[in-house]
Formats: structure tokens, sequence, C-alpha cells
């Protein structure tokens, strides 16, 4: 919905930072992103997307050039800093923590799900990624951003926009409303770190798909 | 016009046949789809990074294999395990397979089965990559052969 995406980033289009230290891969989730209409900007390892959000030297949430990252989808198993560590100093930090991240791996591995989903991740991708994948990432996404407390912000945007007159078209994410299995969220609370409610459901959706 | 019916013909039954012997797989058809006019040439760009991962990491294996003073596995094994993930993501199947095969023999610390899985390896790769060129070659061609042909 054009709403939600314009009060998640500040361009109709969200922009996503993919981080993968295989070249294949990182073209690959490039052009897969791009075709789900997202703003794509990929690094080559763990230390680069911290570089890239400027988390090392705490100067904020814009990347170099200026854009806000409104989602993270990292590989597992890269050299020097692996995915999960990226995620974690990610979800440890004040600043980032709200970011979504997704984790892909090429292994199917239970315990390696699961301590990614309790250290906050979104999802766990198994590769090789597909465009179903990408695409339901982006819709729950979405979803997340609606019922996070942004209601309360889309409806004065609205307000403001119905008062101006303005309507922006938008090129965000045009795929139907989910029928995915995660959606929708709880409506209680989750805790800052884990996002509980959503960490049972998404590992339930992951066992049933296994 | 009956020219341009036999390349594509030629384009298809080729491709059919590279799925057929297990070189590709569902997930090359996969990039295939997502080839479009903003990046028309995407599929033959991500194989050219594919070839060029193979060889850097082809290279890695057989340093890591020739040490002398005792072969360090985990590093062979990282080599092998970064090519079968660029393997699976293009859909080279006869490739990855070997990549199994070949961590598992890196595991065992198996020096002569990864050597074994190292020439396999290296000719799986050059036989795909033969048979790509033939099909992008093909694929051009197909696409080409639109223009008629005067007699």
């Amino acid at each position: 919905m054009e709403v939600a995406g314009e009060v998640l980033a500040s361009e109709s289009q969200l922009h996503v930072l993919a981080v993968d230290d295989s070249h294949v891969d990182r073209k690959v989730i490039e052009k897969l992103l791009k075709i789900s209409s997202c703003k794509v900007t990929t690094v080559e390892s763990g230390a680069r997307a911290l570089q890239f959000l400027g988390l090392d030297e705490e100067k904020g949430s814009l990347g170099f050039n200026g854009l806000k990252v409104n989602l993270i989808i990292t590989d597992y198993s890269m050299p020097g800093m692996t995915g999960y560590e990226l995620l974690k100093k990610i979800k440890r930090s004040s600043t980032f923590r709200e970011i979504p991240v997704v984790i892909m791996s090429s292994e199917n591995i239970l315990t390696r799900i699961d301590s990614c989903l309790e250290e906050g991740a979104e999802e766990f991708l198994v590769k090789p990624v597909k465009l179903s994948d990408v695409k339901r990432v982006m819709n729950d996404c979405i979803m997340r951003g609606e019922t996070e407390g942004n209601k309360r912000r889309r409806v004065d945007k609205r307000k403001f926009e119905d008062d101006n007159h303005a309507s922006s078209s938008s090129s965000s994410s045009s795929s139907s409303i989910p029928s995915s299995p995660s959606s929708p969220l709880p409506s209680s609370p989750s805790t800052a770190a884990t996002s509980s409610p959503l960490h049972s459901l998404k590992r339930a959706k992951l066992r049933d798909h296994n | 016009m009956d020219v341009v019916n036999q390349l594509q013909r030629q384009f298809i039954d080729y491709s059919a046949s590279l799925h057929r012997e297990g070189f590709l797989d569902d997930q090359f058809t996969q990039l295939q789809k997502l080839q479009d006019d903003n990046s028309p040439d995407f599929v033959v760009e991500v194989a050219s990074l594919f070839f060029e991962d193979c060889e850097k990491l082809i290279n890695n294996m057989a340093r890591a294999l020739e040490q002398q003073q005792g072969v360090d596995f985990r590093q062979v094994d990282a080599s092998v395990h970064q090519l079968k993930g660029s393997s699976s993501s293009i859909g080279a199947m006869r490739v990855k397979d070997v990549c199994v095969a070949f961590r598992s023999f890196c595991e065992a610390q198996n020096r002569e089965g990864c050597l074994r899985c190292l020439q396999q390896v290296t000719h799986e790769y050059s036989l795909l990559k033969n048979k790509l060129q033939t099909l992008f070659r093909q694929q051009i061609l197909a696409a080409g052969g639109s223009i008629p042909v005067v007699e």
C-alpha cells in the first residue's frame, strides 16, 4: 500500500541493504529486490554493512548516500563477521534495532534458524532464494511496519494529504496483500529484543515448510 | 521465417537437453525469468560472475591441497562451500553435486578423495562453461533471426 511505503521510507520505495560475500549471490538478490520494487544497496561483508549504516561511528541511521535503510537481508556464512554476528550488532544498537533483518543460508539447520529468530531476525530464507521468498518478505515488512504503531502516523499523514489534495504515485511493491500464514501480527506489544509472538509464528511457518 | 523457427527450436531443444542431462536445474530457469528489458544480459552476467568464481575457488582448492606440510582441510572446505553456494544460486546442478561429495572428503580429511573431486569439479565447470556459451550463442541467433532473409 502506497501510504505504508511513505511512512517507512523517505521515498516511496523501500531501501534494502543486502549483505553477501558471494558476487553471484549479490547480483541475484539485487535483481530479486529490484523486481520487487526496492531500492538496493549491496555490500560484501558485515563490516561494510556497519560502515554503510554508520554504526561504527555512531553517526546516525543514514547511509552515506543519505537514504534510510528499511530492511537488511544478509547471508549467514561469511568470512570475518557472520550474518548472525551482524544481526546481533544491529539488534543491540539503539539506533538500528528497529530495522528488520532477514537471514539467508544455504544450510537448513534448525538450531541455526532458532538462534537467528531468537536474536530478532524477521525471517530465515533457505538459499537459493526465490522471487516468491523476496516478495513475501517485503510484504511482511510492510505489514509489520503497519502494526507497530505506524497506524497513527499514517492516519495523520493521510489527513495531511487529504487537506492538500496530494496524491503521490508510488512504485512500491505492487504485490497484493499477502495471504501467507504469518500475517496478521497479534496486537499485543512485542518486546524490544525478540518480538516473541512473531518469532513463534515464523518458527511454526518454517517448520511447516520443512 | 522457417530459419527463425529452426533457430528457436534449436535453442529450446538445447536448453531442454541441458536440463535433462542435469547440467542445469530449476534455479537456472528462475534466473531466466528474472531477465527483463531493464537487464537484458542478466543471465549472461550472472554466468560470467559464476565462472570467475569457479576459477578463483578451484585455484584456491588446488593450492591448499598441494601443501606439502599438511593440507588445511578447513581452508579447502571453505572454498568448496563457497563454490557449492554459487553453483546452487545459478542452477549448476552437476557442479553443485560434486561439491557435496567434495565436502565429505574434506570432513574426512581424505586428500586423495579431495584431489579426485577437484579434478571432477574442474571437468564439470569446463563442460558447463562450453555448454552455456553455446546456449547463449544460440539464444542470440534465435533472437536475431527475426530479421527476414532476402533470397
